[in-house]
């Protein structure tokens, strides 16, 4: 194809610049005619707005889907994944099996959350099953650690709301909900004593099938002050949030790792020991419930064929080694805080671009959506649902024929799960 | 002397050794235990007792002490050798480690007296309660360390290996000249290429290697699936001397952890849980001079480390515990260097002790022989049991000066050999323009490539350290990195280039490098 790519981005990154440079595309203001724009969640909300928004071209591609906030607001991915699971229960699917208590087998992957203030009276009724639980306050809006503590009392909440309701918290409880309360998870898999979260970079490019990728090199982030789990502890955020903008202000810092350690390094210290079949689980595991959350929102997304999108997972582990969605970032941090962190995110870039923009060429918005093998870079195919239901289609027909799976649905074991994904 | 009363005097020697473990005891225990049950009858007392004691599992754990004891004891030595020779046959070495010593030990007592910190001291009760409350999270204490140095680092202890000398030897008078274009000049006997193919044969090119035969695109089931299988089999089976040949190609990641205990007879008993608790004890007792430089150590090294930052808290356990270990003395038996003695003040009185209580000071880097055991033993005194073992079998040789073929000494001397003989272009070039192959290699040696290379490659490199008892690998490998970037190393005019073409180790693969080295390279 003629021409060359005119980008814009409204994230002056040295990340992001470098691909476009790198590719010898031409720069050009945001009131020119532009090819790509690499924006910010502030923009995407104006392009597709109904008063201002640009009627974007064939030749036109953005980096965020319209209404990414089903996924990445903490509230609307819970409110999704509840009502995901509600309708596979009624259509008594497979993987809205419970066990005896009453929990989903295959679907209890987010910590029990409420809103507030609508889900008040559940969370009460919630907290009273169990008052010595840990809970922690999230807004829903905000990213990168703001605005979240911690609670273990029903009186914090009170006085919480009651504080809200006067001060600061006006502007937001007249709007919608202002935040959600999850249970804590208090029993999270320490690695040398401290805890850490999971982050992981998946690509979308269509909702409607799904094809979605997982990056190969996501890291752990450790909290830098140890981990105990008393509750005279529960003041000291550096203990609790493991976000790398919170635990930069800690005192421990360290700029040469950041505190990042990478998954490959968890994979060996998992399977040296715990053994290769549990880590294998907990990977299996994990890639699953991002192929879960993203079947849940699926249906009310925007599939616009100019977008795809690149999020941040954050995942907690617990110490039966199971993991925890806790939430899903739309612009994940491209800010780098070691060197070793800006190889990192150059290459995500990089390798984002090479499948959405294949060989860097002009986008086309009618693109196949099946780059090549050679093409993926670090990423790999997590869910590629036409492939999936093709492959179904021929399992059907072999379990018809006497094979059948649906009676050894084993948990944990990846392979038989219904529909499942094909990143291996 | 013949060598069947030798091989009587070893057993002997072994017997003795054994006769007061807990090993000992525990059969003795088992074998009056067992008089009550109703296979055991009295007209065949002791072939049922035997056999009571095979099927129960005790015969296999008394070989395995066996094999621990054959490792760690030397070879048969004279009878009336005196006890130096067990640590070291040849005096020129003894007398370079003695007074290497006396400079390590000048510098400790001289900074105590410069900075006005005593050896030791006990810590007053609040300070006792303090460190038992933050005993797992010593890594938040940032205590002011700027005054406290490394007693030595590597290159110091380098520029002392460069500078022995055999007096019995007039070097003018040796014949083969390329002798003299190494740094290390003592007559030790190394082996050449086809010694060590003879050696490692198991390295060879025709047999399946993990490093090499489990990579993603070759099939689990050519290699890998049935290796894996074999693997457990000798978990299973409990056999110190199966798992060190199985070693010798590489251990499953999820079974290494195992191997490499059974290999080192190390399993963790609830007396070495104990004896870990006494220790741990001992620290918070008292405070060391020594505890400041393993202190600096971590946070100049393994806490900077993108590998092992996260562990910084389990190092400060297990090395302040390593410190405090008399246990440890045991091996100056057969270790060249003697623990260093000093004065400590009781009262009036002055007392002469070993100091520190192990017998072993710390240098920069110490901390890098434990770092990479914490990725297979989560668990504090499994950790320390399996540090201290690879420690008294392996680490202390690579930091005192002898003639053992695992010595550091050795090792130099096989890496500038092996260099000089196959690769002669590249080692006078870098000789000529002041960048002896040595000065790059020795950091690495020292540390067996611990912190230089990623921990997956590290691993697979020490299982055959354990694999062989050896750490002439090390060497091996030294060699084979320059080989493998000897193109780029041709090209520099400095030892500062030279340096940053070997900067970083972390992408290398260290089993296919070792196996080309070896195996592929024209002799």
């Amino acid at each position: 194809m003629a021409g060359k790519v005119k980008w814009v981005t409204d994230i002056e990154k040295s990340v992001l610049v470098n691909n476009f440079e790198k590719r010898e595309w031409i720069q050009v203001r945001e009131s020119d005619d532009w090819n790509f724009y690499w924006m910010s969640i502030q923009t995407i909300r104006n392009v597709f707005s109904v008063d201002t928004g640009y009627r974007l071209s064939d030749d036109q591609m953005v980096n965020h889907f319209p209404n990414h906030y089903e996924l990445t607001r903490k509230d609307l991915m819970i409110k999704n994944i509840k009502r995901y699971r509600k309708e596979l229960e009624k259509e008594s699917s497979a993987l809205a099996e419970k066990d005896e208590n009453g929990k989903y087998i295959y679907l209890d992957f987010v910590p029990v959350t409420f809103m507030l203030p609508a889900d008040y009276n559940l969370f009460v009724e919630e907290f009273r099953k169990n008052p010595s639980s840990t809970w922690i306050m999230k807004p829903c809006g905000k990213a990168q650690g703001k605005g979240i503590f911690l609670i273990n009392k029903l009186s914090q909440i009170k006085k919480w709301s009651r504080d809200s309701r006067t001060s600061t918290f006006v502007a937001a409880s007249s709007g919608k909900e202002a935040y959600v309360i999850s249970l804590y998870i208090d029993n999270p898999l320490l690695i040398g004593g401290k805890k850490f979260d999971l982050r992981l970079y998946v690509l979308v490019t269509t909702y409607r099938p799904l094809k979605c990728y997982m990056y190969k090199l996501g890291f752990c982030r450790f909290c830098t002050v140890k981990y105990t789990p008393s509750t005279s502890e529960l003041d000291n955020m550096f203990v609790h949030l493991t976000n790398v903008a919170i635990q930069k202000h800690g005192d421990d810092y360290n700029h040469v790792h950041g505190g990042k350690w990478t998954v490959s390094n968890l994979r060996l210290y998992l399977e040296s020991t715990r053994g290769k079949d549990v880590t294998n689980r907990l990977f299996d595991q994990i890639h699953w419930i991002v192929v879960q959350s993203l079947k849940a929102v699926a249906p009310v997304m925007n599939n616009d064929k100019h977008c795809f999108e690149c999020y941040g997972y954050d995942i907690i582990i617990d110490d039966k080694l199971k993991p925890w969605l806790i939430e899903v970032n739309a612009s994940p941090s491209l800010t780098s805080s070691t060197a070793n962190d800006r190889i990192l995110k150059y290459n995500l870039i990089n390798d984002t671009l090479n499948i959405v923009a294949p060989n860097g060429e002009i986008p086309d918005s009618r693109w196949n959506r099946s780059p090549p093998r050679e093409a993926l870079g670090n990423y790999q195919v997590l869910y590629d649902e036409e492939q999936a239901q093709s492959e179904n289609a021929e399992r059907d027909l072999r379990s018809r024929s006497g094979q059948l799976l649906g009676s050894k649905v084993t948990k944990g074991s990846a392979g038989v799960r219904p529909a499942m994904a094909t990143w291996k | 002397m013949n060598e069947g009363s030798e091989f009587s005097l070893n057993i002997a020697q072994i017997v003795q050794r054994l006769r007061g473990s807990n090993l000992h005891s525990q059969i003795e225990r088992q074998a009056k235990d067992c008089l009550h049950r109703p296979d055991i009858k009295l007209e065949s007392l002791k072939e049922d007792v035997r056999n009571f004691l095979r099927i129960s599992g005790w015969e296999k754990k008394l070989q395995n002490a066996v094999y621990r004891e054959l490792h760690i004891q030397l070879p048969p030595n004279h009878p009336r050798a005196p006890p130096e020779h067990l640590k070291e046959p040849l005096a020129y070495m003894r007398k370079a480690q003695a007074s290497w010593e006396k400079r390590v030990l000048k510098s400790l007592n001289s900074m105590s007296t410069e900075l006005e910190v005593p050896l030791a001291r006990k810590r007053p009760a609040a300070e006792q309660t303090e460190l038992t409350n933050k005993w797992n999270e010593m890594g938040t204490d940032e205590p002011d360390l700027s005054r406290f140095r490394p007693v030595y680092a590597p290159k110091d202890f380098l520029e002392v290996l460069i500078n022995l000398r055999n007096p019995n030897r007039d070097s003018c008078e040796d014949v083969s000249a390329w002798s003299h274009w190494g740094l290390v000049q003592v007559p030790l006997s190394v082996r050449d290429i086809p010694q060590l193919r003879k050696a490692y044969s198991e390295l060879s090119l025709n047999l399946g290697q993990l490093g090499i035969d489990d990579v993603a695109n070759i099939h689990p089931d050519l290699f890998e699936n049935s290796y894996v299988q074999i693997g457990e089999k000798v978990v299973m089976e409990q056999d110190s001397a199966a798992a060190q040949q199985y070693s010798r190609r590489g251990c499953p990641t999820g079974l290494r952890a195992d191997l490499w205990a059974l290999i080192l007879n190390s399993m963790n008993q609830p007396q070495d849980e104990m004896h870990y608790e006494q220790l741990k004890a001992g620290v918070i007792q008292h405070d060391l001079l020594v505890d400041n430089l393993i202190y600096k150590d971590v946070k100049l090294t393994a806490s900077n480390d993108d590998y092992y930052f996260v562990f910084e808290d389990f190092l400060y356990q297990v090395l302040l515990c390593f410190s405090r270990d008399t246990a440890v003395l045991e091996h100056f038996k057969y270790n060249s260097a003697t623990p260093p003695k000093s004065f400590i003040h009781v009262g009036e009185e002055e007392h002469v002790v070993v100091y520190p209580p192990n017998g072993v000071i710390p240098f920069h880097g110490f901390s890098m022989y434990v770092a990479p055991l914490c990725f297979l033993y989560n668990e504090p005194s499994t950790l320390y049991n399996i540090f201290r073992e690879m420690y008294i079998r392996y680490f202390f040789r690579l930091h005192s000066i002898s003639s053992s073929t695992s010595g550091i000494v050795s090792l130099c001397l096989q890496f500038e050999r092996l260099l000089q003989t196959h690769l002669p272009q590249l080692f006078y070039h870098l000789r000529q323009i002041g960048a002896q192959p040595l000065r790059i290699a020795f950091k690495w040696m020292v540390r067996a490539f611990s912190g230089y290379l990623s921990t997956d490659q590290l691993l697979l490199l020490w299982d055959r350290i354990l694999g062989y008892d050896s750490l002439e690998v090390v060497a091996v490998l030294a060699a084979a990195v320059f080989a493998f970037r000897a193109e780029n190393l041709m090209e520099v005019t400095s030892l500062a280039s030279a340096e940053a073409v070997l900067a970083d180790l972390s992408t290398l693969k260290v089993m296919p490098l070792i196996q080309i080295f070896l195996f592929a390279t024209a002799i």
